[in-house]
């Protein structure tokens, strides 16, 4: 990839980090950055998609730390869980005999495994030495007969978000537009339902949690053409441009895909996220706007009245649990504030956020919903947010899993809330599990063991004192 | 305080309670060079035999008086007296243990006569030590038959009342309950080792029932164990510590007849009950607690924040003898998780101390209908509760006797930080792989047939 396309990509015009300054996504500082490459953020957000063969062409280090990540589901084909990797040598490198391997990789998974397509992901050392996977794939396409998709992202391109971009990109360029969606079969037809073909992007189906929320998109007649990439298929991604409204799944990540399907097929869109009923209300009552369709907008709000009321009943004992907990946020950008409304629905309090990677939009939504007195945190660092903790007495800690220990070193409750957790947290029945999930680590009785200094010592344990 | 739901059914269905007799020789089996005889059929002592030769995976020695039909409808007396001849005769013991049955307990044996008998018929056996002891299987369970066993051990050994406490600055009585394992019974050795002490356990099954593959290739008499007269200095020590609630009637007269301080454990899961018993350890030795053990403390406490999560609000069914059911569930409930199905095969006192809402005497079927009622993720029983979970489609985590599918499951450390955290780790690995926590997939109303059907490339474009 050429830097011109690399500033092209980081050049997002519809994401807001852009407004402050004109690179984008800041650079990575050596020696004290934390967080994925861009291939790490290419393969994220396309690996969901359940029945391609993806090929990472690269030495073992890439695939080998990375493959069989667990989080996404699928309802059917399991090759997404397969790992693939060219893992080349150093007789590869320096005899320059890569591409010819990768050539033979495409082959060996086509024959394999059969995939309705496979993608290429490339890394760092076939990118430094000049591999032309895109010549690799054309050809592959055409002697396999399989579509084979060349995915960009060797990791000193930049960051994961720029990976994500990347990934976003591949698909815009390369799988968009190159089939029709089939006709809405006449089964699924109900009399006074008009079916809209509708997409959601940044969607990943963590822990199945998507299908919290899609039997409602069904009622609504609501037809999901592709779920970009949670449990999508091949076929899907290709249908994409032929919806009437898309809906950006509380990420940045894939904003560019949303934006050129607005400017080259004119379908608008809108950002929301499913984590709590509020958002969850919102995301559909989104779509009704967008579709402008009368009898949809009644259907929805029906819909929603019957939600909200069920959803409230079955919370009402976990409110009780969880009323009045304070709750210390650190996630990136979106969900600095998608999951507050989740968590104010169940009565909690967020004392502070974290909005390290959350935009000035972000920030002005976050005092929104939260009012001035939110304490809004940058420093990311385990003493930093340690610190916080025990300065605002929280309660708990939400952050993504690699805060996990941090918390629970410091004898902190904590919950995962990243995509490597095992629980899905989406949708009105989602929230169900969010609030078993936090009551179960903030009422766990381990806590005072682990606190309490053991008997015969006289100093005491480490570890914050929480408030009661 | 649980409530104890009584037996109200006339057929035990895949019973969970093993024998008076059968606990009672299992103590006796801790004792080294000796041989228990139960005082009963024969069928009394092949079944125990065969129970325990699956379980430990050892040679069980353990013989019979084989009262026939004559002598349970006449007298058995001198099957009593022949059998214990018989045994000094060709084994020279270091003790018989003399269990009765059911059989000879409704025929109305006078046992403790019968042992007067023996010696006055036989003087020349005087020194081998003969413990009698009352354990008809129509009560109780092998927890309360192997209590019975140890009390009686230390009336035979313990006759007169001393009053030489701490005469052996570092000796210290253990009374190790029927709820530990060889492996658990090694590993308080090493603990109480490490504060300099020098542990006497009664009984030692750790010694005796586990790794021996010795020179001798077959033995009638029990390999290792607690030395018989080592019992006998048991009034020397500087302290008893009684583990396990069953014992403590034990203790009671160990304490009456000698005078040495004792600890009393109900429990030796979890960190709580570790760090008390670790507590009296140092207070018992004056020593600070060694490193190492902080170590393990240390490690438990990591290891109970990692696993809370997925053993938080998990539902677990035990079904175990007394002290074990009450181990196990204050274990779990330690961490978070809610035992909704508690199963006892016999009353005992610590009964109502367990963590849960109601426990049943009961068996395995009454286990299988309150797991499946309340919902259980996973069991905690023996090995015959294998077909339960199946049944029940969860996890089992095996624990108490019999453990005869599984190697090695005799000597599962349970107790200490050691053991309480492999616990821990066993059953949140299990309670993950079996976990049904996701939603179901589901596929759209508008894909049902296309979405997962064979692919059709389209060629539009």
């Amino acid at each position: 990839m050429q830097a011109k396309d690399i500033a092209e990509l980081l050049n997002e015009p519809a994401c807001e980090h852009n407004k402050k300054e004109k690179s984008g996504c800041a650079r990575p500082k050596p020696g004290a950055t934390a967080g994925g490459c861009s291939f790490d953020g290419a393969q994220i957000a396309l690996l969901p998609i359940a029945d391609v063969a993806h090929i990472v062409h690269g030495p073992i280090a890439c695939a080998g730390s990375s493959w069989d990540n667990r989080g996404t589901r699928s309802s059917g084909p399991t090759l997404y869980r397969i790992g693939m990797t060219t893992d080349l040598t150093e007789q590869d490198v320096i005899m320059g005999r890569s591409e010819k391997r990768l050539f033979h990789a495409v082959k060996q998974a086509v024959e394999s495994y059969s995939p309705n397509a496979v993608f290429i992901y490339n890394t760092c050392v076939p990118a430094l030495i000049g591999d032309d996977i895109g010549a690799v794939c054309k050809a592959a396409t055409e002697k396999f007969g399989v579509p084979v998709v060349p995915v960009d992202c060797a990791g000193f391109y930049g960051t994961k978000n720029l990976g994500n971009r990347i990934a976003g990109e591949a698909m815009f360029k390369h799988v968009v537009g190159t089939a029709e969606p089939l006709p809405v079969p006449a089964s699924a037809q109900r009399p006074g339902i008009t079916v809209h073909d509708v997409n959601l992007i940044g969607e990943y189906n963590i822990a199945g949690e998507f299908w919290n929320v899609l039997p409602l998109f069904d009622e609504l007649g609501l037809r999901i053409l592709c779920t970009l990439s949670g449990d999508a298929r091949f076929r899907e991604v290709q249908t994409m441009h032929r919806a009437q409204a898309n809906m950006v799944v509380c990420a940045k990540a894939l904003l560019n895909v949303a934006r050129k399907l607005q400017t080259d097929y004119k379908i608008p869109y809108f950002e929301g996220s499913f984590y709590g009923v509020t958002d969850t209300s919102m995301a559909f009552r989104e779509f009704a706007r967008l579709l402008g369709d009368s009898s949809l907008t009644e259907r929805t709000e029906a819909l929603i009245a019957r939600e909200e009321a069920k959803i409230n009943a079955e919370l009402e004992p976990w409110r009780e649990r969880l009323r009045g907990k304070r709750v210390l946020l650190y996630t990136g950008g979106v969900k600095s504030w998608s999951i507050v409304s989740a968590l104010q629905d169940l009565g909690m309090e967020v004392v502070a956020t974290g909005t390290n990677k959350s935009t000035e939009e972000d920030k002005q939504r976050i005092r929104e919903i939260m009012g001035d007195k939110t304490k809004m945190i940058t420093d990311g660092s385990p003493k930093a947010l340690l610190g916080a903790v025990k300065e605002y007495q929280a309660d708990i800690l939400i952050a993504g899993g690699r805060n996990m220990y941090t918390a629970l070193k410091a004898r902190i409750p904590f919950l995962d809330i990243n995509q490597e957790r095992e629980f899905g947290y989406e949708g009105y029945s989602g929230m169900i599990e969010l609030a078993r999930q936090l009551a179960l680590t903030i009422q766990s009785p381990v806590w005072p063991g682990v606190r309490k200094p053991a008997p015969w010592v006289k100093a005491a344990a480490p570890g914050i004192e929480l408030g009661a | 305080m649980a409530e104890i739901l009584k037996r109200n059914k006339a057929l035990a269905v895949n019973p969970l309670k093993a024998s008076q007799p059968v606990g009672a020789s299992l103590a006796f089996l801790g004792i080294h060079r000796a041989i228990p005889m139960m005082h009963g059929s024969q069928g009394c002592t092949a079944f125990g035999k065969v129970y325990f030769v699956r379980h430990f995976r050892e040679p069980i020695p353990l013989q019979t008086t084989a009262m026939d039909q004559v002598s349970t409808v006449m007298t058995a007396d001198e099957n009593v007296i022949l059998g214990l001849a018989t045994i000094c005769e060709k084994s020279k013991p270091a003790l018989i243990g003399l269990p009765t049955t059911g059989l000879s307990e409704t025929q109305g044996t006078d046992i403790k006569r019968l042992v007067r008998e023996f010696y006055a018929a036989h003087p020349e056996y005087r020194h081998i030590p003969v413990v009698p002891v009352n354990t008809p299987d129509f009560s109780g369970c092998l927890e309360s038959g192997y209590a019975l066993a140890v009390k009686a051990t230390l009336e035979v050994m313990l006759p007169q009342q001393t009053n030489d406490t701490g005469k052996r600055k570092k000796q210290v009585n253990v009374l190790a309950g029927s709820f530990l394992t060889p492996g658990d019974v090694e590993h308080i050795k090493e603990l109480i080792e490490a504060f300099g002490l020098r542990p006497l356990l009664l009984p030692d099954i750790g010694d005796s029932l586990d790794g021996h593959l010795t020179e001798m290739e077959s033995s009638p008499l029990t390999v290792g164990g607690t030395p018989v007269n080592d019992i006998a200095s048991m009034g020397e020590s500087i302290a008893t510590l009684v583990l396990g609630n069953s014992l403590f009637g034990a203790a009671d007269f160990l304490k009456t007849q000698t005078g040495v301080p004792d600890y009393r454990f109900d429990a030796l899961m979890g960190l709580e009950a570790m760090d008390s018993f670790i507590s009296a350890l140092a207070e018992i030795a004056g020593r600070p607690v060694p490193e190492k053990i902080e170590r393990q403390r240390a490690q438990l406490q990591d290891a109970m924040v990692d696993a809370h999560f997925m053993l938080g609000f998990a539902r677990i069914a035990i079904a175990a003898d007394p002290d074990l059911l009450f181990n196990l569930a204050r274990l779990v409930s330690e961490m978070g998780c809610e035992v909704v199905a508690a199963v006892a095969p016999a009353r005992a006192n610590i009964l109502e101390s367990v963590s849960a809402e109601q426990v049943a005497i009961g068996d395995l079927e009454d286990l299988e209908h309150a797991a499946q009622a309340h919902k259980a993720q996973l069991l905690i029983s023996n090995s015959h509760a294998v077909e339960t979970a199946r049944r029940l489609d969860v996890p089992l985590l095996r624990a108490g006797f019999p453990q005869y599918d599984l190697i090695g499951g005799y000597q599962r450390l349970w107790v200490g930080y050691r053991g309480t955290r492999q616990a821990l780790f066993d059953l949140a690995n299990l309670l993950v792989e079996h976990g049904h926590h996701e939603p179901e997939p589901y596929v759209s109303i508008y894909q049902r047939d296309s979405k997962n059907a064979p692919f059709a490339p389209d060629r539009t474009h």
